[in-house]
């Protein structure tokens, strides 16, 4: 059987033609506007309080929106950007370094490996400069200088200093920024906040996105919830990996129940890699724990010359060791990007030079850094990422160096949108980490979180208002047959979930599909083992349906429960991230085939062949699904082979 | 290690509750505390007993998710770690362990060691924030503040809300909670428009969310994993009595 088909071309329709700087400019004017007194009639749900779902639910209630909000943690102030710790790049130039709203958006195309939309990245740029007005005037405590000015350091893919940042913990400040404006609007009743509560599935009528059936987590009480439009802020889907940096409840299940119902997924296999990780220590780990990339702004990265050298790191003299990213990529050094730096780890491991207890490491080193500048300084600029590190590994960093190694971190897929951010379901919007749009195939360090607030405060208020000018629209409540249906098949799923009464834990089958996907799908691809994934993924997931255990009821708290839907819907999407690795031919950014590659080992793009995005439409779960091609202009950047040597 | 563990189970809001006494093997000085609990409600769930619900999320320590007193102690003997940075080489081989939710009574338990702390969202709804809606901030280095007030404001700022100073507390106060958001705020100068209104709103909503008084027992900052400053409450009671002097002695708005 075909594992797809190929259907018609796709095209973003919203973007404007001309001049790139002013094309956000000209969007905002041509777009549609909302009266403030039609406003107040209308309601728009907002799946998600992470930077982006939290930036849009305030924002959207403060422009007199009635918003509905629904996280799965016990508070919007917990969703996982709270744990973005190096920084927020803007393009304010405040070094006098040469940056510029078009330097950004040209590295950040070029660090995307030529694989997302100009028109998108141009309009992230621009918008940068306001987020951090907007979080300075919030109260967000970056780090400044002795002047009182904001202060920023340099992140992997660029040469500029950009990266604004509140110590190890940007993501939790920013967050907190948003979190207390969506908290403000919520005391003055704007927004309806719904904790605890999970989406599971998407109501669509007359094809247009009308609301969403969600599960009470703790009464276990399923509601469906109307509106007049839908954004989904739901995150990534790293955790189809299992072990990942991502939360242990981050999952697909928003998006993907969006997907079987219409919506596009674009590029689901790209997938970001991140190169400082702490290691795996043994079978027990639940979660994979990031050290910052900022690390290597001090931190070099070495491995012994010789094979099998278990020597203790400080015995290991100076011209003995291989400092691999220094070497290879002089002019980047241990700055080069994500992409780049955790195949650099994995082809070192592979010679067998790796370091630690399982040889799947690598030394991240500060010892030049404090003999330097001092144990003081060091302490002031990491201190928090060096505890974190000694109580999770037992070891002294400021002694021995860390050992690190690269682990699932960022997805760059996720549902195809357009300029506006609107899926292919009209009324669907979907933002931040949970759409494919402004990073291409590789997303460079501290431009998720201008993303996602670039999502939430700027762009979808303002797009959003486009769709909206034709509402209020047609009344519809829960009893309207489509939003009856949607409830029935969330009801039906749960009983089958809770039915299957077998012998295996929702976890041991998550750990399982979790490595097929590191094994074939991670680091590096290539046809044989993605063929090897698919089959295997789909073994494993009738095994699912035949053997999974799922204790308790339906009615109340049920952990077990919750996470049985979400890995079953992760072996829907693994499927999908396989057939997408596997068309694709090339490599690029995250997603590096084996079959091609340059004579020294660096990704080598097929532009003939591959210059597009892949929107993937649904058509059953192991059916062939359609592949609608978007192709990539570009007109400012011109693709090159990405060097940073 | 082979440990005993005695854990609080609690079917619902309504149920008593009790404390049941589990024994768990081969557990290594690596795990987490969390991943030793995996490990049990993995073999509960195949021996067919309903697992232990817990809350947690990002296990590294910044999300405040998670929380259990471990020994009596709020997220257990290693100061400065949440419950899901605290790794079993803390403990010793044949050791038994004592597992328990927040115990407040603005923290009602709602199932096992899982409880409700919506309360702070309604402390931060009633002023923690600035107003500054969407698209009106002006240039970000239009008003410098200094290095000093930044530092001391992020210090405050790194609160994760898990709620270990309530737990911690005798009178179940949620008054650092409280501080630390009134301190990042009043330290910086866009803070200063709404620095009267804020602290009087914030510690009504504190009070009728049924917390206690604060008396100064110091618990909270002991076992807070951030390290937030006791005299974070210092600075909020002078801003309080600033602020109901200025309103003429009465507090409330």
């Amino acid at each position: 059987m075909d594992l797809y088909t190929e259907g018609d071309p796709i095209a973003d329709t919203k973007a404007p033609e001309g001049p790139i700087e002013t094309r956000w400019e000209r969007r905002r004017f041509s777009a549609k506007l909302v009266n403030p007194a039609n406003r107040r009639k209308m309601t728009v749900i907002v799946v998600g309080t992470g930077l982006a779902g939290g930036s849009a639910a305030a924002t959207l209630a403060e422009q007199g929106y009635r918003v509905k909000s629904y996280c799965y943690q016990d508070s919007p102030r917990r969703a996982h950007s709270i744990a973005a710790q190096g920084g927020i790049n803007a393009a304010k130039n405040y070094r006098n370094d040469g940056d510029s709203i078009h330097r950004l958006f040209y590295d950040t195309v070029k660090g995307g490996d030529f694989r997302s939309r100009e028109s998108n990245v141009h309009r992230l740029a621009e918008v940068s400069v306001n987020i951090i007005d907007q979080c300075v005037a919030q109260g967000v405590p970056f780090a400044r200088e002795y002047g009182g000015l904001l202060d920023t350091r340099s992140f992997g893919g660029a040469q500029v200093q950009r990266t604004f940042y509140a110590r190890g913990q940007t993501g939790q400040q920013l967050l907190l920024g948003a979190y207390q404006a969506l908290e403000r609007q919520i005391g003055l009743g704007n927004v309806e906040m719904n904790s605890r509560h999970e989406m599971l599935e998407l109501v669509v009528v007359d094809g247009k996105a009308r609301g969403i059936v969600v599960r009470d987590l703790v009464t276990g009480e399923i509601s469906t919830e109307m509106a007049d439009a839908v954004v989904l802020a739901s995150g990534g889907y790293g955790n189809v990996f299992y072990l990942s940096t991502n939360a242990k409840g981050c999952n697909v299940t928003a998006t993907w129940r969006a997907h079987r119902k219409g919506a596009y997924f674009a590029n689901p296999c790209y997938t970001q890699i991140h190169p400082t990780c702490i290691p795996v220590s043994g079978d027990h780990q639940s979660k994979l724990t990031l050290m910052s990339e900022s690390l290597r702004n001090d931190g070099r990265v070495w491995v012994p010359k010789a094979k099998g050298d278990d020597r203790a790191p400080r015995d290991i003299p100076e011209d003995e060791r291989d400092y691999y990213l220094e070497r290879i990529y002089p002019s980047f050094g241990n700055l080069v990007p994500r992409d780049i730096a955790s195949r650099a780890a994995k082809n070192v491991c592979d010679e067998g030079r790796g370091v630690g207890p399982t040889k799947l490491g690598v030394y991240l080193d500060f010892a030049d850094a404090i003999n330097r500048l001092g144990r003081k300084a060091i302490e002031a600029k990491y201190g928090n990422l060096f505890e974190m590190y000694e109580r999770i590994t037992g070891e002294d960093p400021y002694e021995v160096p860390m050992r690190i190694y690269p682990a699932v971190h960022y997805t760059m897929g996720g549902l195809w949108v357009d300029y506006d951010l609107q899926s292919t379901i009209p009324g669907l919007f979907v933002i931040g980490e949970a759409n494919f749009s402004d990073h291409g195939a590789n997303r460079l360090g501290a431009s998720a979180l201008m993303q996602g607030l670039a999502d939430g405060y700027f762009v979808l208020p303002a797009t959003i208002a486009n769709y909206l000018a034709a509402g209020p629209f047609e009344a519809v409540d829960a009893s309207h047959p489509a939003a009856v249906e949607a409830r029935r098949d969330v009801e039906d799923r749960i009983t089958r979930l809770l039915a299957v009464d077998g012998d295996r834990t929702v976890d041991s089958f998550h750990r399982e599909l979790g490595q097929i996907m590191w094994e074939h799908c991670g680091m590096e691809r290539s046809e044989a083992g993605l063929r090897k994934a698919i089959d295997e993924i789909r073994a494993l997931r009738d095994q699912f349906w035949q053997r999974v255990r799922v204790p308790g009821d339906g009615e109340g708290l049920n952990q077990s429960l919750e996470k049985a839907g979400r890995v079953a819907d992760f072996f829907e999407l693994a499927e999908l991230m396989c057939v997408d690795a596997l068309h694709r031919e090339e490599s690029c950014g995250g997603h590096f085939r084996a079959e091609h590659q340059t004579p020294d080992g660096e990704a080598q793009r097929d532009d003939d062949r591959f210059a597009y995005v892949a929107a993937w439409e649904y058509t059953g779960t192991g059916e062939p699904a359609v592949l609608h091609k978007e192709d990539l202009k570009f007109e400012y950047v011109h693709p090159t082979q990405r060097s940073y040597k | 290690m082979n440990l005993t563990l005695r854990i609080w189970r609690q079917k619902g809001p309504e149920d008593k509750g009790r404390m049941v006494t589990y024994q768990v093997e081969d557990i290594s000085p690596d795990m987490s505390f969390l991943e030793m609990l995996d490990v049990l409600n993995e073999r509960l769930i195949l021996a067919d007993e309903e697992p232990v619900a817990f809350d947690h999320d990002c296990r590294e320590g910044i999300c405040g998710m998670c929380g259990l007193m471990i020994n009596g102690d709020a997220h257990g003997p290693q100061r400065g770690t949440t419950a899901c940075q605290l790794h079993m080489r803390q403990f010793s081989d044949g050791e038994t362990i004592d597992i328990e939710p927040w115990r407040a009574r603005a923290f009602p338990v709602i199932k096992d060691l899982v409880v409700n702390r919506g309360s702070f969202d309604k402390i931060i709804a009633a002023g923690g924030y600035i107003t500054a809606p969407t698209g009106s901030a002006p240039e970000a280095h239009a008003t410098p503040v200094p290095k000093a007030d930044a530092d001391a404001a992020f210090e405050s700022a790194a609160c994760i809300g898990c709620g270990a100073c309530v737990a911690a507390c005798p009178n179940g106060s949620g008054m650092l909670f409280t501080a630390a958001k009134v301190t990042q705020l009043s330290l910086l100068p866009q803070g200063q428009p709404e620095r009267y209104t804020r602290v009087i709103g914030m510690v009504d909503a504190h009070d009728e969310a049924g917390f206690g008084g604060c008396t100064n027992a110091g618990e909270c900052t002991v076992v807070c994993p951030k390290g937030i400053p006791l005299n974070t409450i210092g600075r909020l009671n002078r801003d309080y009595l600033a602020a109901t002097a200025k309103s003429g002695g009465k507090p409330g708005s």
